[in-house]
C-alpha cells in the first residue's frame, strides 16, 4: 500500500493548537529553573576600532551575575560556521565576540548574564565601549573598490572568487541581438517568527545546550569544535522551532556565546532574542549584484548567457557555496549551447549572509528569466514563445548542463503550457491591450517564470522500532521547522507495516538520541529522510516477516501482512495471524528495529512554471498582486495538505521579497529598517490567494522518486512578479526595474520613461 | 512593587509585580502559560495577541499592571474539557499552522473578528489579520480556517492524539 496522495491532516497539531508548542523560550524544566538570562551588547556603529572596553557599572549593578568581554574567550578556536569558505583563508575570520574591531551595526561585544530578565536591558546600557570610528563599506560595489577595507590584513575585500578569467566574448558573435544588464537581487531579512533562542546548562561533566536550530547534530559539533570540548560531553537539544528558512541551519556565533556562558558560569542562562536584535544579528540572503548578458537570434533562439556574480557576503563569510550554486544554475532550464558564470565574494559592512529560502538558486533564476524577458522584448516575441523554444526537450533527460549539473528528469514545456492554460493567457493579454487602448489608469502586466532548482543530495538517518505493545517510533535526522515531518514519517510507516498513525511516535532534534543525522535545509528532507525512514521501515518489515514465520511454523514465502490491519496472516488460512505487538514479543529484546542510513549520490531537480498577473497604477506605482499560477513538479506528493502549504509559504515569501521586503542601511552602514514596524514583512492584507496546478514527474535518484519542494515557491514566484511588473509597464518603454518594487520606485521608472519618451531625440 | 489580581483562563493569580513588566512576559513566566508567544519588540506581529477582558490585546504592549483585576483568556483557555475552540478545529481541518509560532495569536485575532463579525468576506479577514505576521504558510489557508470557523460555530471534539513527541 502506498500512502502517496493521501491528504492527511498533521498529527502535530494537537499539540501546538492547545498548548501554543514548546520553542526553547517557553521550556520550563527543572534544569533551567533559576536559569540567568543573557542580554548582548552590540555594536551601534558598522566599522570602529574599539578602544576601550569598561564593564565595571555593569558589573556592580544589582543582580548582574557575570559581564564577559572578547578577553575571557582568549584561547579558544573561532567558530566554524556551517560551510565555512574555504576561499577566505586564514583571513576574514570571525570571532566569538569582538574584541579589536568592529564590523557591522549588531555585532556582539559583550554579554551580560542577571538574575532578573530585565536588569540584563538596564546592566547592558551601563557596559562602556568607546568606538573610533572608521568608514563604512555599503554595498557590493563599494567593497570591489577596495578604498576602505574590512580586513586590512587580507588586503583587500574580495574573499573569493571563481571562473571569471575564462569569460570568452566571442561566443556572443553569432548573435543577432545581445542584451546586457546589471540587475540587483538585493538584501533581505530571513524573519522567521521566532528568533533565535538559546537555553544551557553544565552540570560540571556535560552540557546541555537547547537551541532553535534546523539540525542538533551541527550545532553540537560546531559546539565541540569551538569551544575545543569533545562532542560527546554535549547534548544538543531541538525543540519545536517556530521557522527556520535557511537561517537556522546550524548554530552560529551569538548562541555559542550563550553555551559558552553556561560552562563558564556554571549557572543554568537562558537568552531568546528581541526582533530588533534578530534583524541586525541574524543572518541574512540573497545580496547579490548580477551582471547578466544574453544572446539570440532573432527567430528566439538563446546562442550564448552570461552570468557574473558580486556576492555581498556581509561582514564576515560564513558560507562558501551561495555565488557557486548561483553559477551552476545559470542557465535555469534552457538549452543554450554557450554559457558563461562566475562570481566574485565581497565583504561589507553589514549583517553577514547566509542560506535562506533557495539559497543561490533564487538568484540564479531571477537573473536568467529576466535575461530572457529583456531578450523577448527586444526582438519582439512573446516571451512564453522564447520560453518554449528554448527549454531543453523532455526528451534529453538525464540532461547535463553547460554548467555541469545533471538534471535527472524534467517536463519544462509542458510545465509552462500548464500555467499559461490555467491562467487563461490568451485572455490575460486581450485584457492588458483592452486597458492599454482604454487608458485605464491601472494597467495589467502579465509576468511568467520557467524555473528548475537544486535539491538533497547526501544522506540521511531513520531508526525504526516496533515494541511487544505493536507501536512504532521512528528517530529521524531531518527535524522540523513547520513542515510536518511527524506526519509525514508516521504516513511513511503506516504505509509500510500497517500501523495506524496514532500509535507511531516520531522524535528528532536530541543528540542524544539521533547522535548521527544532517538536518533539515535544501528541501532535502522527503528525499533523503523520508527515504532513510522508508527504507527503515521495510527491513523491520522484512525481519518481522522472519519472525512471523518461524512463529507460525511456515516457511516466511508464506506469510503475508495485512497492511489494512497491521497483522501477519498464513497466505492461505487467515484464521492464523499475530498482531505486530505478539511478533515483536517473540524476538528476544521485545522489539524489531531498523537503524539505517541513506544516501544518494546526486542531488534532484525540481522545476516548475509560474506565471503572475498584476495590477499597476500608473498614479501611485501601487502594484497588486491579482491572481499568482503555478505548476510546481516535485515528483510524486506524499501529503498534499503538507505540500501545498509549502507552496503557499515560499510564494508569499517570493512576492514579499519583489515587492516589500529589503533591508536597508545609510552611508554610515547603520540599517534604517530593523523593526517589523519598518521591514515590510508581508502580512494577509498583500496577498491574493494562489492558484496551484499539479505536476508529478518522478526522479530515479531515491526509491521514493521524490524531489524537494520547500524552495519552490519562492524560487518560481521572484521572477514572474518582478517580470509582471515590468510587463504592465512595457508599452512605457520600462525595460527593467530593480527589485523591492516598491510604489515609490515603480512610480520613478514609470515618469522616468514618460520624460524619455517626451524628450525630443 | 505593585500587587495584582488576575485572572487567567478562569484561575486567579495574586503578585507582586515591577510596574514595569509586561503583561506578556508576566503570563508567560508567572503562570507559565507559554502558548503566548513575543514575535517582536514593537507591537507589529500579533503573536502575543491575548484577549483581556473581553478586548484584543497585544500583551506586548500592555502592562501587567494594566490587567490587575481583569480577566484574561489566552489561547491556552480555548479549549474547554476536551471540545475544541472551531478556530482550532478549523485551523487544523485547513492546515492553516505549520511551525505554529504565530498561531495562537492569529487564532486569538481571529476569534476577536469573528465576534465583531460573524460573517466576514475573505477580503474583510485578510485586512482584519493584517497585524498578525505568519512566515510560513503565506495566509491562504489561514483565511480559509477563519472563514470556516464561521460557517461553523459549533466546538467539536478535539481529534485523537497521536504518538506525539514530548520536549524534556
Ligand atoms: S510580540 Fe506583541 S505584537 Fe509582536
Ligand atoms: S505558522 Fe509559522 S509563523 Fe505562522
Amino acid at each position: 500500500m502506498s500512502a502517496f496522495g493521501t491528504r492527511m491532516n498533521r498529527v502535530e497539531d494537537r499539540r501546538l493548537l492547545t498548548s501554543g508548542g514548546v520553542y526553547v523560550d517557553d521550556l520550563r524544566v527543572p534544569e533551567l529553573r533559576g536559569a540567568a538570562y543573557v542580554t548582548f551588547v552590540r555594536s551601534p556603529v558598522a566599522h570602529a576600532v574599539i578602544t576601550r572596553i569598561d564593564t565595571s557599572r555593569a558589573r556592580a549593578h544589582p543582580g548582574v551575575v557575570a559581564v564577559y568581554t572578547a578577553t575571557d574567550l582568549t584561547g579558544l578556536p573561532a567558530p566554524q560556521p556551517f560551510g565555512r569558505p574555504a576561499h577566505s583563508g586564514g583571513f576574514f575570520a570571525e570571532l566569538l565576540l569582538a574584541g579589536e574591531k568592529v564590523r557591522f551595526v549588531g555585532e556582539p561585544v559583550a554579554v551580560v548574564l542577571t538574575d532578573a530578565r530585565y536588569d540584563g536591558r538596564d546592566a547592558a546600557e551601563l557596559v562602556d565601549v568607546e568606538y573610533r570610528r572608521l568608514p563604512a563599506v555599503v554595498g557590493p560595489a563599494e567593497a570591489l573598490l577596495d578604498e576602505t577595507l574590512l580586513f586590512e590584513e587580507a588586503g583587500t575585500n574580495l574573499a573569493g572568487q571563481r571562473d571569471r578569467d575564462t569569460y570568452d566574448d566571442t561566443v556572443f558573435d553569432e548573435a543577432d541581438v545581445v542584451v546586457e544588464r546589471e540587475i540587483v537581487n538585493h538584501r533581505v531579512a530571513c524573519v522567521p517568527m521566532e528568533g533565535r533562542a538559546t537555553a544551557a546548562v553544565f552540570d560540571g561533566t556535560r552540557l546541555t545546550v537547547w537551541h532553535s536550530s534546523q539540525n542538533a547534530q551541527r550545532c553540537r559539533s560546531t559546539l565541540a569544535e569551538s569551544l575545543g570540548i569533545p562532542s560527546e560531553a554535549i547534548r544538543v537539544i531541538v525543540p519545536d522551532v517556530g521557522g527556520g528558512f535557511g537561517a537556522k541551519i546550524g548554530i552560529d556565533r551569538d548562541a555559542i556565546v550563550v553555551a559558552w556562558a553556561a560552562w563558564r558560569s556554571g549557572r543554568a542562562v537562558r537568552w531568546a532574542e528581541s526582533r530588533a536584535e534578530n534583524l541586525v544579528a541574524m543572518t541574512q540572503g540573497r545580496a547579490q549584484l548580477n551582471r547578466i548578458k544574453l544572446g539570440g537570434r532573432r527567430d528566439g533562439t538563446i546562442t550564448a548567457y552570461r552570468l557574473d556574480v558580486v556576492q555581498d557576503a556581509g561582514a564576515y563569510p560564513r558560507t562558501s557555496t551561495l555565488a557557486p550554486v548561483t553559477c551552476t544554475m545559470a542557465p535555469g532550464v534552457y538549452d543554450i549551447p554557450h554559457v558563461q558564470s562566475g562570481y566574485r565574494v565581497v565583504v561589507t559592512n553589514a549583517t553577514p549572509v547566509n542560506k535562506y529560502r533557495g539559497a543561490g538558486r533564487p538568484e540564479a533564476t531571477a537573473a536568467i528569466e529576466r535575461a530572457v524577458d529583456l531578450f523577448a522584448a527586444e526582438i519582439g516575441m512573446d516571451p512564453a514563445e522564447v520560453r518554449r523554444r528554448n527549454v531543453i526537450a523532455a526528451d534529453a533527460f538525464p540532461f547535463r548542463s553547460a554548467t555541469g549539473a545533471c538534471y535527472d528528469s524534467g517536463e519544462y514545456g509542458a510545465a509552462l503550457d500548464r500555467a499559461l492554460g490555467a491562467a487563461a493567457y490568451p485572455r490575460l493579454r486581450a485584457e492588458q491591450a483592452a486597458r492599454r487602448d482604454s487608458g485605464c489608469v491601472k494597467v495589467l502586466g502579465i509576468g511568467m517564470s520557467v524555473y528548475v532548482e537544486m535539491t538533497g543530495g547526501g544522506g540521511e538517518t531513520a531508526k525504526v522500532t516496533v515494541d511487544g505493545k505493536g507501536q512504532a517510533t521512528v528517530l529521524t535526522g531531518s527535524s522540523t521547522q513547520g513542515q510536518g515531518h511527524h506526519t509525514a514519517w508516521a504516513m511513511l510507516v503506516e504505509a509500510e507495516l500497517g500501523i495506524p498513525v496514532d500509535r507511531i511516535t516520531v522524535v528528532h532534534g536530541d543528540t542524544d538520541l539521533i547522535p548521527k543525522a544532517v538536518g533539515t535545509y535544501s528541501s532535502r528532507s522527503l528525499q533523503l529522510g523520508g527515504s532513510a525512514v522508508h527504507k527503515a521501515a521495510s527491513d523491520v518489515r522484512s525481519q518481522a516477516r522472519r519472525h512471523a514465520a518461524g512463529l507460525l511454523g511456515v516457511r516466511e514465502s508464506d506469510v503475508t501482512l495485512d497492511v489494512g490491519s497491521g497483522t501477519w496472516h498464513v497466505a492461505d488460512d487467515p484464521g492464523r495471524f499475530l498482531t505486530w505487538g505478539q511478533v515483536a514479543d517473540h524476538t528476544g529484546t521485545a522489539s524489531i528495529c531498523a537503524d539505517v542510513e541513506f544516501a544518494s549520490d546526486r542531488p534532484t531537480f525540481p522545476f516548475g512554471a509560474h506565471l503572475s498577473a498584476v495590477e499597476v497604477d500608473t498614479e501611485t506605482g501601487m502594484v497588486t498582486v491579482l491572481r499568482h499560477v503555478t505548476v510546481d513538479d516535485a515528483g510524486p506528493i506524499l501529503n498534499p495538505v503538507l505540500a501545498e502549504g509549502q507552496r503557499h509559504g515560499g510564494i508569499a515569501q517570493g512576492i514579499a521579497q519583489v515587492l516589500f521586503e529589503e533591508v536597508r542601511y545609510d552611508a554610515d552602514g547603520t540599517p534604517l529598517n530593523a523593526t517589523l514596524a519598518d521591514y515590510g514583512a508581508v502580512a494577509a492584507a498583500d496577498l491574493p490567494d494562489f492558484e496551484l496546478e499539479a505536476g508529478e514527474t518522478p526522479t530515479d535518484v531515491n526509491p521514493l522518486g521524490v524531489k524537494g519542494i520547500g524552495e519552490a515557491g519562492t524560487i518560481g514566484s521572484i521572477p514572474a512578479v518582478q517580470n509582471a511588473v515590468i510587463d504592465a509597464l512595457a508599452h512605457l518603454g520600462v525595460r527593467h526595474i530593480d527589485m523591492p518594487m516598491t510604489p515609490g520606485r515603480v512610480w520613478a521608472a514609470i515618469r522616468e520613461a514618460d520624460a524619455e519618451r517626451r524628450s525630443p531625440r | 512593587m505593585n500587587r495584582i489580581s488576575v485572572n487567567v483562563d478562569g484561575t486567579t493569580y495574586e503578585d507582586e509585580v515591577e510596574p514595569r513588566l509586561l503583561l506578556v512576559h508576566y503570563l508567560r513566566d508567572r503562570p507559565a502559560l507559554t502558548g503566548t508567544q513575543i514575535g517582536c519588540d514593537t507591537g507589529n506581529c500579533g503573536a502575543c495577541t491575548v484577549d483581556l477582558d473581553g478586548a484584543s490585546v497585544k500583551s506586548c504592549s500592555v502592562l501587567a499592571v494594566q490587567a490587575d483585576g481583569g480577566e484574561v483568556t489566552t489561547l491556552q483557555g480555548l479549549a474547554q474539557d476536551g471540545e475544541w475552540h472551531p478556530l482550532q478545529r478549523s485551523f487544523h481541518e485547513r492546515h492553516a499552522l505549520q511551525c505554529g509560532y504565530c498561531t495562537p495569536g492569529m487564532i486569538m485575532a481571529a476569534r476577536d473578528l469573528l465576534r465583531h463579525n460573524p460573517d466576514p468576506s475573505p477580503e474583510e479577514v485578510r485586512y482584519s489579520l493584517r497585524g498578525n505576521l505568519c512566515r510560513c504558510t503565506g495566509y491562504q489557508n489561514i483565511v480559509q480556517a477563519v472563514l470556516a470557523a464561521a460557517a461553523a460555530p459549533d466546538s467539536v471534539t478535539a481529534p485523537a492524539a497521536g504518538g506525539e513527541q514530548t520536549w524534556p
